[in-house]
């Protein structure tokens, strides 16, 4: 009656996985991968394919033979890196770009800080970013949403939503605006994009699980939607000249992605509620910033990234509010 | 809100195995092992010998400090030896060692079931009698009693704050206690409110136990300044700190004492035993002690007295298992795991939980994701992610720093990690560590 095992408590874990936790992205996201799909048709097919199969042979291939440890494949992380990445990408992205974009994220961005954990940008932000100065023009070529239609390669492109908007604050000229599409048409996706960004309902439908799983928590989406909201409204009501209403800076570009999916990876953002909260209202500043005066149409890219380079400086400087507390 | 502040946790309760099982008492053993550290504090000094015959209830050792309690004989025969024993943490401690024969106890004890509701004896003799019986918190963490009743000078305790709150899944014994003895535990509050001296108690139980609830507020309508507080489930509510927080909302300040706001925290087997005391003149020799697990044959219940070995009280529920993994002293949260079964019952073991074998080992862990689900989970608001990694990189007066002494090792963190870390492993190193410090300092100056 011995050979009992003996560890100190706690005696029972919650059953939380980081694999569970991957998952439940995964699935947040497939809502918005169906628009997707009926917007841009094969494209979206053969790049998700490309981007998630490189991912995920790049983090066995460096793991088991450059690092040599046990591949951590199972954990799901570098699948959803790679569908990540798939969708910050036009739908009609030459494959071995693509395959550049994957080995940028999981070798560059990931393994070489030492592997998931450890890393200080978000990875598949990092393969985007690549990608966009790499090879501006292919980056910046827009599909048109005509479905199964098109296929991958010679899709007719035109432009997005956000360089609309950007052609016009830059004019000064209201009446660009006219050229949006219909609100609604955006809030679906029906527009032009990268393939994952462009249904900000159903992104919000994906990121709304992820809230009721409990797999993020409010601080980073919330703060993010509410600074660009104030900030674009601020404008519109000041009478900037040229300035799009705010509920149209939500719907367009990546903002929705970005906010629920992007910036709320657990490695790169901080560790506390309001050092999330500040670190939200970073990205919605910064987004803002590049939108009405930076030189590309888009920023949530570039912000999620300047700011995932805060983080380790949040962490620091915002502690949890301690039980208790005494002043000293 | 009716729970504590910051973070908490929602383990699966698990409380169906053994909840409303009536309270049966184990048969005496043969031979009963009586260690002399059943609390925390000084252990106590043995007053008998070799040869001498003691009865249950006899005065066997004497406190061996303030911080300190008595031990009585929970059995009635010979001392054989006074030598040491592993206790049932596996810690070796001085220890008696008595033959049963029969169970003769001391004249003055009352063990006739009817409730003495009328205490006449003045604040002082009240102390007195809880700390003659030896009387120690049965939540787990055993700070004798009456140390709690004597408030620093300066200090005065307005409140007594009662802990029906049994967050730790699986055990029930506190909760069956409140069913079958809710009238005594109330008779016990009015004890212990006027040897405090003050006029507000309440009375904490978490809602999944409504008809304890139920029993305690029919029981105390009548009782002037006595409230029950029925509280959301969340673990660790039943930590002192915590439980103050919820029943009052106050916040114990950080290394401070509950009598710093002004509370005194007792848990109701605790509250049990000071009626016993000094209504029944029963010093503190047995408790109800909660034996379960999934396998359990009978799982329930069980009055136990101290000296007991642990084998016996689970062959009584009907063995051990085939399967079992691991066996565990108290909850699945904070007890202990035992290696053998040959050591006895003390004032400490609330609960034996067999696990089995398929749910006994821990997973692999993975790297730190830095989701900071252990941030959100911690009920003190400490980061249990950076404290681990300091600890693990030695660095000692940046853990005092971020307030690794504030842990309350109650889990929250290791329980919700999703690459199953071991962050309070690491933790307690840091505390041990710290700790350490902290006295090294103080007996500098």
């Amino acid at each position: 009656m011995s050979n009992f095992i003996v560890s100190p408590a706690p005696h029972v874990h919650s059953s939380d996985s980081v694999r569970r936790n991957m998952l439940n992205v995964i699935i947040a996201l497939l809502p918005a991968y169906v628009v997707s799909l009926i917007a841009f048709g094969w494209g979206v097919l053969i790049v998700t394919a490309i981007s998630v199969c490189s991912c995920v042979l790049f983090e066995y291939l460096i793991t088991r033979y450059v690092l040599r440890q046990q591949p951590t494949i199972g954990d799901l992380s570098a699948l959803l890196t790679g569908l990540l990445l798939a969708f910050n990408l036009p739908s009609n992205l030459p494959w071995w770009q693509v395959v550049i974009g994957a080995f940028v994220a999981i070798v560059i961005a990931k393994l070489s800080f030492g592997g998931l954990g450890q890393n200080i940008f978000n990875p598949a932000l990092v393969g985007r970013v690549f990608l966009l100065i790499a090879f501006p023009v292919q980056m910046t070529t827009w599909p048109l949403p005509k479905g199964f239609a098109t296929s991958y390669l010679d899709a007719t492109t035109g432009a997005t939503p956000l360089a609309t908007m950007k052609n016009a604050i830059k004019a000064g000229d209201a009446s660009l605006l006219d050229q949006l599409p219909e609100l609604w048409d955006m809030t679906l996706g029906m527009i032009g994009g990268s393939f994952g960004e462009v249904s900000a309902l159903l992104l919000l439908v994906g990121g709304i699980y992820l809230l009721c799983t409990k797999t993020i928590t409010w601080h980073i989406p919330v703060s993010i939607l509410l600074t660009v909201f104030g900030v674009s409204g601020l404008m519109y009501v000041c009478g900037m000249p040229g300035a799009a209403a705010p509920w149209y800076h939500l719907v367009a570009g990546g903002l929705m992605l970005g906010a629920f999916f992007m910036a709320t990876d657990y490695v790169t953002s901080p560790m506390t509620g309001w050092g999330q909260v500040i670190y939200g209202i970073g990205i919605g500043l910064i987004v803002m910033v590049i939108r009405t005066w930076g030189a590309y149409p888009e920023g949530v890219s570039f912000a999620i990234l300047i700011m995932n380079a805060c983080t380790p400086l949040l962490n620091m400087y915002i502690r949890p509010k301690r039980f208790g507390e005494v002043k000293k | 809100m009716n729970t504590f502040s910051i973070g908490g946790v929602h383990p699966q309760d698990n409380k169906q195995y053994s909840a409303h099982k009536k309270i049966v008492e184990v048969p005496l053993p043969q031979k009963a092992i009586v260690p002399l550290s059943q609390h925390i504090g000084a252990p106590a000094k043995p007053i008998v010998a070799k040869g001498d015959k003691v009865l249950v209830g006899q005065l066997i050792a004497e406190a061996g400090g303030f911080v300190s309690a008595n031990i009585h004989s929970p059995v009635s025969g010979t001392v054989t030896k006074v030598d040491t024993t592993l206790d049932a943490w596996g810690m070796r401690v001085p220890a008696i060692f008595i033959d049963v024969e029969g169970d003769d106890w001391i004249s003055e004890a009352d063990r006739t079931p009817a409730v003495n509701r009328i205490c006449k004896l003045e604040p002082q003799q009240i102390i007195e009698k809880v700390k003659n019986a030896g009387i120690v918190g049965l939540g787990g963490a055993c700070f004798p009693t009456h140390v709690k009743l004597m408030p620093p000078p300066g200090k005065k305790a307005e409140v007594l704050i009662v802990n029906g709150v049994e967050c730790e899944p699986y055990l029930t014994c506190d909760h069956q206690l409140m069913l079958e003895h809710g009238e005594e535990i109330v008779v016990g509050i009015q004890i212990l409110m006027k040897a405090l001296g003050i006029a507000r108690a309440v009375i904490g139980i978490e809602k999944n136990k409504p008809d304890a609830i139920e029993n305690m507020r029919k029981l105390a309508a009548h009782t002037l300044g006595v409230s029950v507080q029925p509280l959301d489930l969340k673990y660790p509510q039943g930590g002192e700190k915590q439980l103050i927080d919820a029943c009052i909302g106050r916040q114990v300040p950080s290394g401070a004492l509950p009598i710093e706001v002004g509370a005194v925290v007792d848990n109701v087997a605790t509250i049990y035993a000071v009626y016993q005391a000094v209504q029944k003149n029963i010093p503190l020799v047995s408790r109800v002690v909660t034996v379960t697990g999934k396998e359990v044959a009978r799982p329930g219940n069980y009055l136990v007295r101290f000296g007991t070995p642990v084998a016996d009280i689970i062959d009584f529920a009907g063995g051990v298992p085939e399967n079992t993994g691991k066996i565990v002293g108290g909850g699945p949260m904070m007890g202990r795991a035992m290696s053998r079964l040959d050591m006895p019952a003390n004032k400490r073991v609330s609960g034996l939980l067999l696990i089995p074998e398929s749910e006994a080992r821990r997973t692999d862990p993975a790297n730190c994701i830095r989701c900071a689900k252990c941030v959100g989970a911690c009920p003190m608001g400490l980061e249990p992610y950076l404290l681990s990694k300091l600890a693990s990189l030695s660095r000692w007066d940046e853990m005092e720093k971020h307030n690794v002494m504030d842990c309350i090792d109650c889990g929250c963190c290791q329980f919700t990690c999703p690459s199953y870390r071991p962050l309070l492993d690491y933790i307690r190193m840091g505390k041990a560590e710290v700790g350490g410090l902290i006295r090294a300092r103080a007996a500098k100056k």
